[in-house]
């Protein structure tokens, strides 16, 4: 199911680790990027065939793990920060603004395709607050009208 | 005006380092290793331990008797595991370390590595942290190309392979145990200790999880008189320069290097510029949100594991949180408990049942509902937390709540119900 490109990936991850089970998360996420940002039922059991662990461990494994998905994401993945530094100097108003503005609420995507929401626990970027990450990009010291900005420019 | 201390942050804060294997080695960057490389794995040792360094992820555990604790002849192999899975609400210092200068803590890294006789380093990274994963790959893949990983760096024999890995979002695997479990491809659940993972860790050999901050300070500690060095940086006990992370009303938040004799008054007045919009200081979050929380009288202390120990709270991942009087600590206590709800992993009864009834307490204060029934009972949930949970996630949510309710009472008062 890999393209070859990303089973060379895979085959290079299992060789820096005693077990293949070890390999389990990093390999995920490879398929999950690979079915553009979501799991379903065919890759974890692909994955479990790779790893040699049962389907249920994997499900185990991706319930358990916030980054899994189980549903598609929006083309742009908008991970809103509202813990404790960034809700100090108004990450929630943030999200609000940005679920306003997209009118989809965190969890979901829009009509679309093009945005989700999802409200994030700490992402480690408390001095630079409030911080938003877009797929695999941080932004700090979001403003409201920054954030429109970005939604603006990703929409067009 | 108060100036850091560079060590860690010494290339960083220089504009002009690119954070390159040749940038890095012109700074002086592998001289340490080289020195290392001729030394016997126990005088490493014997050295870090001599330097009195302290673990920097939160625990604050001398790292040279970690590492002297790693089970000897037992013919498995030994792990050193990097704990890069900074989740702990307000830390956000080894982000800065691994973007910005990866060579140095990998240089940590490989001496602690070659300390503990482990041939195979692992980091592992939270799996949000994608600017560092690259960065640490790419320095990675410098380190091999030169030949400092691999086949017998710089002639030594000590044969080295490091890995980046990386996690997928959950803030118990910081919990060294549980950061193990995913390690091996499971659910991060924390484990039943003894045997801890000294003799029991990654695919049940001996393994050793040091914080990246910690083993950043190692080409320090290891290079010329380092030991001496960092023992002058700070009160007796507490040595070493850290990263304070510093956020929430300030006007100039971000991460300081500092010694550990500086007031937290000076954290929060000189590098942090005071705070913002002219208002007055009402409390400090002072080590990570799990550390208990200290009100503006409490603020003239020495930031350091001791001095905030004897306050009766803790410097944790050196993460101060501040916050102003219009702040309405009921709500801040909610979004802290609904972090631990969020994150408890639900193994242990008191952390998975507590933290969210803890939350639901709190939220039917901000429903106008409070009652002196229910502060007495949100601090006996609490206190039903403490120690009675595998990990210290119990401990972590128990803190704030009990805290906030002894330090600000009235707050609460203000959300009874007036009927």
């Amino acid at each position: 199911m890999f393209s070859k490109d990303i089973q060379t990936q895979v085959d290079k991850l299992l060789s820096h680790y005693p077990i293949r089970q070890n390999a389990l998360i990093p390999i995920l996420h490879l398929a999950q990027n690979e079915n553009e940002g979501w799991l379903t039922e065919a890759w974890m059991q692909h994955v479990a065939d790779i790893c040699e662990v049962p389907l249920t461990h994997v499900e185990g494994v991706v319930t358990f793990y916030t980054m899994f998905r189980l549903k598609p994401p929006g083309k742009y993945h908008l991970q809103v920060c509202t813990c404790v530094p960034c809700c100090l100097v108004g990450g929630t108003e943030l999200l609000e603004h940005t679920e306003k503005k997209l009118g989809i609420h965190a969890g979901h995507t829009t009509d679309d395709g093009i945005f989700s929401i999802e409200e994030m626990e700490c992402i480690g970027a408390c001095s630079f607050a409030p911080a938003v990450i877009v797929n695999e990009d941080y932004h700090e010291q979001v403003t409201p009208e920054s954030m429109d900005k970005m939604i603006d420019e990703l929409r067009k | 005006m108060a100036e850091e201390t560079l060590v860690l942050f010494k290339n960083i804060r220089n504009p002009k380092y690119d954070k390159s294997l040749s940038a890095y080695k012109k700074s002086g960057g592998f001289k340490s290793l080289k020195k290392v490389f001729g030394m016997k794995p126990d005088e490493v040792v014997q050295e870090v331990k001599e330097s009195g360094i302290r673990g920097r992820g939160g625990a604050g555990f001398p790292t040279g008797l970690k590492w002297s604790f790693m089970a000897k002849g037992t013919g498995k192999p030994s792990y050193l595991v990097a704990n890069a899975d900074e989740s702990e609400p307000g830390t956000c210092k080894d982000r800065e370390l691994m973007l910005k200068d990866p060579h140095m803590f990998l240089e940590g890294l490989m001496i602690g590595c070659y300390a503990i006789g482990c041939h195979h380093g692992y980091v592992y990274v939270r799996g949000e942290y994608f600017p560092s994963i690259k960065s640490l790959n790419e320095a990675v893949d410098e380190l091999y190309a030169d030949g400092l990983l691999g086949l017998d760096p710089m002639g030594s024999g000590f044969n080295l392979d490091i890995t980046i890995h990386t996690g997928a979002g959950a803030y118990i695997c910081g919990e060294e145990s549980a950061l193990l479990d995913s390690l091996e491809g499971k659910r991060g659940h924390p484990r039943v200790k003894p045997p801890f993972p000294a003799v029991s860790g990654f695919n049940g050999c001996p393994t050793s999880v040091n914080n990246v901050e910690t083993l950043a300070c190692m080409p320090f500690i290891l290079g010329d008189n380092g030991v001496e060095d960092f023992k002058n940086f700070g009160p007796q006990n507490n040595s070493g320069t850290h990263l304070v992370s510093l956020s929430g009303h300030v006007n100039r938040p971000g991460v300081y290097e500092l010694r550990m004799d500086v007031n937290m008054k000076d954290i929060i007045y000189e590098f942090g510029g005071g705070i913002r919009n002219g208002k007055k200081l009402k409390g400090v979050i002072p080590g990570g949100s799990s550390s208990p929380v200290m009100t503006a009288d409490e603020v003239d202390v020495l930031y350091n594991f001791d001095d905030l120990a004897k306050k009766g709270t803790m410097m944790g991942s050196s993460a101060m949180m501040v916050f102003d009087e219009d702040t309405d600590v009921v709500k801040l206590l909610h979004r802290i408990t609904r972090f631990y709800a969020h994150e408890s992993c639900g193994q242990c009864t008191p952390c998975r049942e507590g933290t969210h009834w803890s939350r639901q307490i709190i939220r039917d204060f901000l429903n106008g509902n409070g009652s002196e029934e229910k502060l007495l009972r949100l601090n006996r949930v609490g206190g039903n937390m403490m120690g009675t949970t595998l990990c210290a996630l119990g401990d972590a949510a128990a803190m704030p709540i009990q805290s906030f309710v002894k330090k600000f009472p009235e707050e609460f008062r203000k959300y009874y119900a007036t009927v």
